[in-house]
């Protein structure tokens, strides 16, 4: 068994674990509850077990580094931090459901990771400048900031939906669909908690990575796409906790912010690489 | 909340604010679609005379975040900043030094969460056990005697009202370390041959040359490969020279530069010469010379009497990794050997054993930097991670006991608090707090 056959693997645990939570929503069936939550967790485990796997071949191979410098490894990173964060909120906030908007993002960039065509699974050693801890640092932070942007992104379509319905129907009676959500406020609280908890990291992750920028070339900050993009997105939640503190934006507003928020993630993420691609060094590494 | 001068509150509106960030988010993209910092007949290539001439004048092009009304923006923005925490921080530091003791009870008695019980003894000692419990489970109280009442009140974390402004700094501070940078320091590059020493480097964009004040030599420059084929490390030896002698030595990689007086030294890049190092030492004399020759050209080591060439070479891209060497000493047959770049071998002639060392010669492409604002900026980020916490984890709490005294000499009590932030977590605290001290 070798890391890229557990993590493929990992893949197909996450779609299963989609079903459950979508069947749970669906189907109200309450004992499917915990198989939901078991199964993640053993697909966790295995995925866990994966990156584990791929660090060691890389010594094995003699050139050992973290499994966190090119695109595949960061996409299965980020699916592996939204599971933690997801795991955390349903741990924390004694909800089930929200892991039917929150894990198919997760299945999404495993199914990325593994099928798309041009991203190399293979390990390949690290060039020059890409041998820093600080690398490492900046990749973790951003991409845990990432993995609850997306979280924030799923509670906020959960939002919507729930808030359509209910202003449609007037009513929230248990027996329709998505009388099993939580209610609309404890959502709308959710959100912003997962929000604030990614403005934190995204705040360290671009801070580390003008250290590393620093350390390889002295110079923090270049304004090249892919740091102005970061930015862009900093400020968008940026705009999005100070609407809601100092003008008491909440519900639908924070709900569209979360997701136009983790549209822009997405951009700085995938967009800049392949859509702006050629203007700057080290997108396709990073 | 006296001045209701408009054009004050127009710069201490967060309304400002939502619109600054907002206009500099969708401007900021413009320049990551234009590319910046290109030459202006590429722009005319690319998007023709007109389009070319606009982006010009609206200082999209060539360098949009150095241009004056984005600046501004960002100007703006510390502007807004600076006036809004003016404005309200006077009011949360009287927050924080307010005298909780001087609580009226009909606030006390408002707010929630609270709690009230009685107990059989008199006020005094009452609120004397109260004061000491409250020190054991963590909260230092303090407490004042009022008419026929005792008043307790403490609190956690008054000063974590301040992680916002402390955000809010360091965002100011980050500014200044980028103006710092941007006046006092120097950014540029120098291509440095190995054996050779610069005293200057060269600006980027104007290429001006800037002294350094001192010299700086590359003793030797490496590369190395991965079995694939992929470049593993760049590595420059490098020597800092004043005044001819030797202060500093270090051997750079990337991620791992040089600093002296200042002055920054990366790898960033290099150049590969068609040209050998050699040195020859000779082991009975002691006598060594390192000699710059060129591929199949013939040069000689006068102080070891020698006369020598690469006369073959094999290279993998542009690094040369073996090479034959051509040595005569005039007495007898020449030596015809290979050697590893970088690698020595000894040579036996009739009266002299020397060894040589051969490596192809590089010139080692140095990015030189000199931002005296960085630390400032680095103070600025450990400030806005500090104030995140402070501002998004932690909360200000506080507690009133308000003993009376009962007609019967009995005392009742009302226990009551709130938090600023985190009001579900600060029920939790309170309902254990209560429940621990109606116990004992
Ligand atoms: C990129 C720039 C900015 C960042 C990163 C930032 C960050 C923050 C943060 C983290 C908070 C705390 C929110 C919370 O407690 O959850 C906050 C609150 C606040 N910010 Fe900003 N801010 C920025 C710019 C501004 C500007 C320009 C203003 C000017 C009006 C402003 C006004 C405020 C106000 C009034 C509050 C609420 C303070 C309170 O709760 O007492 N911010 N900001």
């Amino acid at each position: 068994m070798n890391s890229s056959q557990l993590i493929g693997i990992t893949t197909f645990t996450y779609l299963f674990s989609t079903i459950l939570y979508a069947a749970l929503f669906i189907f109200k069936t309450r004992r499917l509850g915990p198989v939901a939550t078991i199964f993640t967790i053993i697909a966790f485990m295995i995925q866990t077990a994966g990156i584990g796997l791929r660090w060691l071949e890389s010594y094995q191979m003699g050139m050992g580094r973290a499994p966190l410098t090119n695109m595949y490894e960061s996409v299965v990173f980020f699916a592996w931090a939204i599971i933690l964060i997801y795991m955390i909120i349903e741990w924390k906030f004694k909800t089930r459901i929200i892991g039917a908007f929150a894990v198919p993002f997760a299945f999404l960039a495993m199914a990325y990771a593994s099928f798309a065509s041009g991203i190399t699974k293979e390990i390949v050693p690290l060039i020059p400048a890409l041998q820093s801890n600080w690398l490492i640092a900046h990749v973790v932070t951003c991409f845990i900031g990432y993995a609850a942007f997306a979280v924030a992104a799923g509670l906020g379509i959960m939002y919507l939906i729930k808030n359509t319905s209910e202003t449609r129907q007037a009513t929230s009676s248990d027996t329709t669909l998505l009388g099993s959500l939580p209610p609309l406020k404890v959502l709308d609280d959710i959100t912003h908690k997962t929000m604030v908890f990614g403005f934190l990291w995204l705040s360290i992750g671009i801070i580390t990575g003008a250290i590393w920028a620093n350390s390889a070339w002295g110079t923090y900050w270049s304004w090249d796409p892919k740091e102005t993009w970061s930015l862009i997105t900093w400020f968008i939640y940026a705009i999005t906790l100070h609407a809601r503190y100092t003008r008491g934006w909440g519900g639908t507003r924070i709900a569209w912010l979360a997701i136009f928020g983790f549209i822009s993630v997405i951009f700085t993420y995938y967009g800049v690489n392949f859509l702006l691609a050629g203007l700057h060094s080290y997108g396709s590494s990073n | 909340m006296k001045n209701r001068n408009p054009i004050w509150d127009f710069f201490a509106s967060v309304k400002l604010a939502l619109f600054t960030l907002f206009f500099l988010s969708t401007t900021s993209i413009i320049g990551t679609i234009i590319p910046q910092k290109e030459t202006a007949q590429r722009y005319i290539e690319r998007y023709g005379e007109a389009t070319a001439n606009l982006f010009q004048i609206l200082s999209i092009t060539p360098n949009m975040y150095g241009s004056a009304w984005f600046l501004s923006l960002l100007g703006l923005l510390c502007l807004n900043l600076i006036v809004c925490s003016l404005d309200r921080f006077p009011g949360v530091w009287r927050q924080i030094k307010t005298d909780n003791l001087n609580t009226p009870l009909s606030r006390l008695e408002k707010m929630d969460p609270q709690c009230r019980w009685q107990l059989d003894n008199p006020p005094e000692s009452t609120a004397s056990a109260l004061k000491i419990f409250l020190k054991t489970s963590g909260w230092k109280a303090e407490e004042r005697k009022l008419d026929n009442a005792y008043l307790l009140f403490a609190q956690k974390g008054a000063m974590t009202r301040t992680g916002v402004y402390i955000v809010h700094t360091s965002i100011l501070v980050i500014f200044a370390g980028a103006i710092i940078g941007s006046i006092l320091g120097f950014k540029g590059s120098v291509m440095l041959p190995e054996t050779k020493a610069t005293d200057k480097a060269y600006a980027f964009g104007t290429n001006s040359p800037i002294n350094l004040g001192f010299e700086v030599r590359c003793n030797r420059f490496n590369v190395e490969f991965y079995d694939n084929g992929m470049p593993k490390s760049y590595r420059s030896q490098l020597t800092i020279l004043e005044n001819g002698k030797v202060v500093k030595e270090k051997a750079i990689v990337v991620n791992d530069p040089l600093s002296y007086k200042g002055f920054t030294f990366y790898q960033s890049s290099f150049e590969a010469y068609q040209d050998f190092l050699i040195t020859i030492t000779n082991k009975n004399t002691g006598l060594s010379e390192t000699v710059i020759t060129s591929y199949k050209q013939q040069s000689s080591s006068e102080k070891n009497g020698l006369r020598f060439g690469i006369i073959n070479a094999e290279a993998r891209g542009q690094s040369v990794s073996r090479m034959k060497v051509w040595l005569t000493d005039d007495k007898g047959e020449p030596s015809l050997f290979w050697l590893d770049d970088g690698e020595q071998a000894t040579v036996e002639r009739a009266q002299n054993n020397f060894t040589v060392s051969a490596k192809q010669m590089y010139a080692t492409g140095l990015q030189v930097a000199k931002d005296p604002g960085v630390w400032t900026v680095y103070t600025g980020c450990g400030l806005m991670i500090l104030g995140l916490v402070v501002a998004f984890f932690m909360s200000h709490q506080r507690i009133w006991l308000y003993i009376r005294e009962e007609t019967d000499g009995k005392s009742s009590i009302l226990m009551t608090g709130n938090a600023n932030k985190n009001k579900a977590g600060f029920e939790k605290t309170f309902q254990t707090l209560t429940q621990t001290i109606k116990k004992t």
